[in-house]
């Protein structure tokens, strides 16, 4: 209001508690303003929570607008406005988390502790929290225990009775010790391995260690003997596309953003692995941190840039240390930052933390949160490539896909595309979980059948195969039939599915496919951003018919009607979020459309794992 | 520049350069149903009403945020785009309560306009209408959540017209909601100058004037507003 906007300020400064610590946290930004979320970040490390008063003060130390700061700060997930239970028991509800009941382990604990989902219990004991994929889907189901006093403990296999045991012990301050870190399995043969050879080989802390395995050899070598437009030309030839999901020839890209006009320009590094029950980049960053930020200081050096971000989710901690400490020596060595290898060339790379937003994974939003800002997409084109970070040409490749570099640029394009079909040139990895032997992560050449990779992680369990998904929730499944398919880029499109970026969770026939639909419309319904009408309220519209569905409430006409909705948000969403939403839906509605018709009213559930009348938890 | 040639709907258009799909259709006589888009506003390509089809493309394409190219061959009113829109308004109307015979913005409202247009008569979709909050702690205005489509049309017009940022979005998906300031009372508000710009952009009755017979809303031409701030900084 115009008559009173600097009474309100002036009364508002003198009641504000102090934030003495906040000083010095801003004093480590580089660039305020944009680096937003990094202090949100820093913030709720230092007082538990983010407040009010807090925000604001946040607000006025960067000088911007209050609302802009909570509408950040309520966007991503990770960031808590309320204070949390000193206790704090997150359930994982990734994929493999929810076929072996993470799902129903929340709601049974929702039910026995009874604070609201995402809240706190009353006294502020304890918080019951679900949480996106860990990456660490061997262990399923998944619980996360966090108190102030210790870091974050992960218990494999949970029950609610073993959880409430628990959660008794952890709030008498006997919380017995769980794993730190969830272990990652290498799977299959080593030889094959291309992107992950030196994991697991090398101390991922120790640059010496990397040294001695060839990291930089191949960038001292493009710097040394090779010009950007030879580098790219490598990149190129070798057939090389993006890891990520889209599967767009890298080559093309790097020559679009080397030609596109501009003297500054960026190389960002998505690590933003968001999809539920995937978890290869995490391994690479977290084994071979230094073969990433090799790729993508070739990658500057091909297009002309000299700032690089790397991205990394935020529930992989261990990934962020390992790459921040990475950067630290490499620059200290003269492998990154000013002058590399005693060259002109100069390339500095920054880590950037995600905050729980799925959404991030899509390049337009991506951007938008490594300058600070909610992570919702913008209408393209512009491209990145033309119009990317602070309107520059930006570069962005998926992490897998900047861990393929080094290899190309030593062995040469002739080589790499010598592996895997015509088109899909080069090996894929691939974290395989679910209902199998042995969850864990394999390398491949690309067109490899699934039954070969099905057998490097020991066969099926508890039960017969039905399906495996892949592409996460913007894919789709395959099933037994095509069970001897090449697993490349173009045959599983044909399949109606999608490689995605590589996480394959793999189905036993006593699983409900209509409940793995709901689950991956559930979780889009959750991660879209609200911005365009067709995702935010799409979405919610197709998991109530979902909803309905598994409690036996619905008939055919909301089923057709759910169809409808799909092609709907398939054609008009605004970004890739929206756009695949519907891919699990449509994906079983095509291989086990009887399924579907069994869930109608007065029928029943083949697997018998829908209850009747259950009403999930919205996060 | 040369200007843009260009078939709209099996119309010959011309355009001048720079100019989106949506300026070269009205331009030409061609209407395009439009919700989240205000003239003098960065398109935000948010509601997808305004979808067409260019020829070669593989997806519609929000009129609004593309820009238009010589040689475009533009299909705005096909069958299988009616069907689209009419899905999307009726999830809008599902979506918050959009009880129109006790709206402020009754027979002024751009949903219910568009809702008439593609002769929606009713909403095949369950109705979610949560029961949201109305903020009257302002002097002049109020905010009613129920009616709100999140179009984001307050939140543009106040950044990027009246340059006080007091709107923006709280949380996402279904829990988004246009929040001021610190998500406090509009009346507590701080940077807001009370200008009422936002009231004037809102396209339904979310935001709307107190005490006022009858309302005022829609009243607002930006691109003359524009107009009359560039003169005066000249």
């Amino acid at each position: 209001m115009g008559t009173s906007v600097m009474g309100n300020n002036i009364d508002a400064a003198e009641n504000l508690p102090d934030y003495p610590e906040l000083k010095q946290l801003l004093g480590r930004t580089t660039l305020p303003g944009h680096e937003l979320i990094e202090l949100l970040h820093a913030a709720q490390q230092q007082y538990g929570h983010l407040d009010q008063p807090l925000l604001g003060q946040i607000a006025r130390s960067l000088k911007l607008p209050e609302s802009l700061v909570y509408g950040v700060a309520s966007f991503y997930h990770a960031f808590r406005l309320e204070p949390p239970g000193r206790t704090r028991c997150a359930v994982c509800t990734g994929t493999s988390c929810h076929i072996k009941g993470g799902t129903r382990l929340l709601e049974q604990l929702q039910q026995l502790l009874d604070p609201a989902c995402g809240g706190s219990s009353g006294d502020s004991r304890l918080s019951l929290e679900s949480v996106r994929c860990l990456g660490a889907c061997g262990m399923a189901p998944l619980v996360r225990i966090e108190q102030s006093s210790t870091p974050a403990r992960l218990y494999s296999q949970m029950t609610p009775d073993l959880t409430l045991n628990l959660l008794q012990s952890a709030m008498e301050g006997g919380l017995p010790p769980g794993e730190a870190l969830a272990p990652v399995r290498l799977l299959g043969p080593a030889s094959q391995r291309i992107v992950l050879a030196n994991c697991g080989a090398i101390d991922p802390d120790s640059l010496a260690s990397a040294r001695a395995a060839g990291a930089y050899t191949a960038l001292e070598q493009s710097l040394r003997r090779m010009s950007p437009d030879q580098v790219c030309g490598q990149i190129r030839d070798s057939g090389l596309r993006g890891r990520g999901g889209g599967g767009y020839p890298t080559g093309l890209k790097w020559e679009l953003v080397r030609s596109a006009p501009g003297k500054r320009k960026f190389v960002v590094a998505n690590g933003d692995e968001g999809d539920p029950g995937a978890f290869m980049d995490r391994t690479l960053m977290e084994l071979d941190p230094h073969r990433v930020l090799e790729g993508m200081a070739i990658a500057g050096f091909a297009t002309g840039a000299d700032h690089g971000f790397i991205y990394v989710r935020g529930e992989y901690p261990l990934a962020a240390r390992r790459l921040r400490a990475a950067i630290a020596e490499a620059e200290s060595a003269a492998c990154l930052g000013r002058n590399i290898f005693g060259t002109p060339f100069t390339f500095q790379v920054r880590v950037r933390i995600g905050a729980g937003a799925f959404v991030c994974g899509e390049e337009t939003a991506l951007m938008a949160s490594i300058m600070g800002r909610r992570g919702q997409p913008v209408i393209r084109p512009p491209y990145p490539a033309q119009h990317g970070l602070w309107g520059r040409p930006t570069l962005i490749n998926n992490v897998e896909t900047f861990g393929c570099v080094a290899p190309i640029i030593l062995k040469g394009a002739a080589w790499f595309s010598s592996i895997g079909t015509p088109g899909n040139n080069g090996t894929k990895v691939f974290s395989i979980s679910g209902d199998v032997t042995v969850a864990g992560v394999v390398e491949v050449p690309l067109g490899t059948p699934l039954r070969q990779i099905l057998e490097m992680a020991g066969g099926v369990t508890g039960g017969d195969f039905k399906a495996a998904q892949t592409g996460g929730a913007s894919g789709g499944c395959i099933t037994a039939e095509h069970l001897d398919i090449p697993v490349d880029y173009d045959s599983l499109t044909g399949l109606g599915t999608i490689m995605g970026s590589g996480g394959m969770i793999i189905i036993n026939d006593r699983r409900c496919m209509v409940d793995l639909a709901r689950f991956f419309m559930r979780f889009c319904q959750s991660e879209s951003c609200g911005k365009c009408t067709p995702c935010r309220a799409g979405t919610e519209q197709a998991l109530r018919l979902l909803d309905a569905l598994c409690s036996g409430e619905a008939d055919l006409e909301q089923l057709e009607r759910l169809e409808e909705l799909c092609h709907l948000m398939r054609e008009t969403s605004l970004c890739g979020l929206g756009m695949a939403a519907p891919n699990p839906v449509l994906s079983t509605l095509r291989w086990f459309r009887q399924e579907y018709l069994d869930h109608l009213r007065n029928g029943h559930c083949p697997a018998g794992v829908c209850r009747r009348g259950a009403a999930p938890c919205r996060d | 520049m040369p200007r843009l040639k260009l078939s709209i709907d099996g119309i010959p258009v011309s355009a001048g350069p720079g100019a989106t799909i949506l300026q070269a259709a009205r331009a030409n006589g061609i209407d395009i149903a439009t919700l989240c888009h205000l003239k003098g506003l960065i398109p935000a390509g948010a509601c997808r009403i305004c979808i067409v089809e260019v020829a070669g493309g593989r997806r519609p394409v929000p009129a609004c945020a593309t820009r238009a190219e010589s040689g475009m061959v533009i299909t705005t009113a096909s069958e299988r785009l009616q069907a689209a829109r009419r899905q999307i308004v009726e999830l809008l109307l599902a979506e918050r309560n959009h009880q129109c015979p006790v709206c402020v913005m009754n027979n002024n409202c751009e949903l219910q306009a568009v809702a008439r247009r593609f002769g929606i008569d009713h909403v095949r979709y369950g109705f979610i209408a949560p029961t949201l909050t109305v903020d009257i702690s302002h002097e002049r205005f109020g905010l009613d959540h129920n009616r709100c489509i999140l179009c984001r049309r307050c939140v543009r017009v106040c950044d990027q017209v009246e340059g006080a940022h007091t709107w923006d979005v709280r949380a996402r998906g279904t829990a988004s909601r246009i929040i001021s300031d610190l998500a406090r009372p509009w009346g507590e508000s701080g940077s807001c100058t009370g200008c009422g710009k936002c009231v004037q952009a809102c396209p339904t009755g979310a935001l709307f004037e107190k005490d006022v017979q009858g309302t005022r809303k829609g009243t607002l031409c930006l691109e003359k507003l524009l107009e009359w701030r560039r003169r005066r900084t000249r």
